[in-house]
């Protein structure tokens, strides 16, 4: 253990990287703001709605690593402990984007933008059946409650799972206490995993996104939208155990590790397709209006582009590209993978938000990459402040062997 | 089907194995195969033995089936008997995707299997010799090709060093052969393990 590095110190050229990223979003945002910020309601509707598709994006994006913690620790996986500390600096990210999160929703909730939400409109609800009998779930005090609950624990269950792992840097288990803070571990992420489920698995989608097109729904929804958060959470961390490894740190993880990644990002890409797929075609042949609303502008407007833009990126490369086993043990053909996926679920979340809020204008420009680089520079900077809070190496963690021996 | 001869050495444990797939083949050795009772995570690789390329069949085989449902449904319901139905176009490639999606499934797993089957030499009325009935039981079962030039003894004693439990000296069919083991040959050849 002597010759590990376990302690991350956070190098110069990173904070310069993050703050420049964040100095571009800001300025994007502030020129945004007087741009469009102040203009037309449309023009207000497109800003904030920029704003709000980057945030949700990487809130779920960020929350996904603390999913991955639960589902693995549940699943009574070891393979992951070696780079363990990664996923859980991420997911100290859930409070940030969460709480940024949570002000632009409530504020666009709050003052009744129903260029956004348009079941915000109390006058159109009053006269539409459709969102009349939706009314109990699509309300102001509903929407603002549970958002605040979702953010909420998903930060508190999250930070519980994370404090338990603190444990096992201090000292070694016995066959008392090892046992025992398994049974904890397990305890706390099943706790996690049921909220996520009732949150991301469910309702948040419904609520944040499925709601922009007030009179569509689709049952598919929610889990596209998890499979394109967890898909692109999945990268993120590959990204970052990438990066620790250029770096020289994280001895205990190879190739083997980043297989496993890898096989996320591949089968993840897959279910992604599946669940686009079961959504389009469902509607496509039963050809209702109602239902094929959605799809009409993005398939037949001016959101063509991107809309299959979105299929080959997220589908078509990782399927050709990240099939093979040897691309998925090379560090630099995974790392090109791990960015696409993220930028191809960005714009996926971007197709899903503006193009029901801009139904008759692609927006995607200055702005959008703009915010984009906020998000980067903010996850960036604090997710490396988090990884220099502690240990890489869960220490003490009955399961590290495990970790260490791992074969594909 | 030529008839060769094997020393063959035993071991009852993988960490024993291990080490001595590596002496073995630093050493100089030829290993012809290693029997075991389950599937030996990292042995192929210690073995030294080559990526198997029955992924690559796969990828192929599924293609085939994605080329061949795609182009066979094209094929009917555009040209040689297109119908209406529900007024969609009839080029209708969404509804075809489930099909051409099992077909590539099914051509991919049918062909998988074949493949498999034939490259391990597994097949109705194909027989192979059996160089320890335990090998599918508790035994580590490593068979090592010799020449004119091997010393058996010598290798003998040196897989007994390396942690061999049993060794003993073979003259086999290396390879498959047509027929019955009870005309041909006796399975294990008189060779009644004792529990």
């Amino acid at each position: 253990m002597s010759s590990i590095k376990e302690q991350f110190e956070i190098p110069a050229k990173l904070k310069t990287w993050s703050y420049a990223l964040i100095g571009v979003g800001l300025l994007a945002l502030i020129v945004g703001f007087i741009t469009k910020g102040r203009g037309t309601e449309e023009e207000q509707a497109v800003f904030i709605g920029t704003i709000m598709y980057n945030t949700i994006f990487w809130t779920l994006v960020t929350n996904a690593s603390m999913f991955f913690i639960c589902i693995t620790t549940l699943a009574m996986g070891g393979w992951q402990q070696s780079f363990r500390r990664i996923p859980e600096a991420i997911s100290t990210m859930v409070p940030i984007f969460g709480s940024i999160t949570v002000v632009v929703l409530l504020y666009v909730v709050f003052s009744g933008n129903h260029h956004i939400y348009h079941w915000l409109d109390t006058n159109a609800v009053a006269s539409d059946e459709i969102l009349k009998g939706k009314s109990g779930f699509l309300n102001v005090k509903f929407f603002t409650i549970w958002t605040l609950l979702a953010v909420g624990l998903w930060s508190l269950l999250g930070w519980r799972m994370r404090q338990l792992s603190n444990e096992a840097d201090v000292a070694a288990f016995n066959g008392e206490t090892g046992p025992s803070f398994i049974w904890r571990n397990t305890v706390r992420a099943a706790m996690f995993t049921v909220w996520f489920a009732l949150t991301v698995g469910s309702t948040v989608p419904w609520l944040w996104l499925m709601s922009l097109d007030a009179h569509w729904y689709s049952t598919m929804y929610s889990w596209y939208t998890f499979a394109s958060s967890f898909v692109s959470g999945m990268s993120l961390i590959a990204l970052w155990v990438i990066y620790m490894k250029n770096k020289g740190y994280l001895e205990y993880t190879n190739e083997e590790h980043l297989h496993d990644l890898g096989k996320f990002m591949f089968a993840f890409s897959i279910f992604w397709t599946y669940l686009w797929f079961s959504q389009y075609m469902l509607i496509w042949y039963s050809n209702q209006p109602e239902e094929t609303l959605y799809f009409k502008h993005r398939v037949q407007g001016v959101y063509k582009g991107i809309f299959f833009l979105n299929l080959i990126i997220n589908f078509i490369c990782p399927l050709l590209i990240l099939m093979k086993r040897s691309t998925k043990r090379n560090y630099t053909l995974v790392t090109f993978m791990a960015v696409l996926i993220i930028f191809g679920h960005w714009i996926d979340f971007y197709q899903m938000v503006m193009g029901s809020i801009s139904k008759e204008h692609v927006t995607l420009g200055w702005l959008d990459f703009g915010i984009l680089s906020l998000f980067v520079g903010l996850m960036i900077l604090f997710v490396a402040k988090a990884l220099a809070k502690k240990p890489l190496i869960v220490k003490y963690h009955p399961f590290l062997k495990e970790s260490i021996i791992h074969h594909t | 089907m030529a008839k060769k001869k094997f020393v063959v050495g035993c071991f009852d444990d993988e960490a024993t194995l291990f080490p001595a797939v590596k002496k073995v083949r630093t050493a100089g050795y030829k290993i012809h195969d290693v029997y075991t009772p389950f599937a030996v995570h990292g042995l192929d690789h210690e073995m030294g033995l080559r990526e198997t390329s029955l992924h690559t069949a796969g990828f192929i085989y599924g293609i085939t089936g994605t080329t061949t449902a795609l182009s066979f449904i094209s094929w009917i319901l555009t040209y040689d008997w297109p119908l209406n139905i529900g007024g969609k176009p009839h080029f209708a490639l969404p509804a075809w995707i489930p099909i051409i999606f099992e077909l590539t499934v099914l051509f991919a797993a049918v062909g998988m299997v074949l493949t498999f089957c034939y490259l391990c030499q597994l097949s109705p009325f194909i027989k192979k010799h059996h160089f320890h009935a335990r090998a599918t039981d508790d035994l580590f079962v490593m068979v090592i090709e010799t020449t004119d030039k091997t010393n058996v003894e010598d290798l003998k004693a040196f897989l007994s060093n390396a942690g061999a439990v049993e060794t003993d000296v073979q003259i086999a069919e290396e390879g498959w052969w047509l027929g019955r083991y009870d005309k041909d040959q006796v399975p294990f050849q008189n060779k009644i393990v004792a529990a």
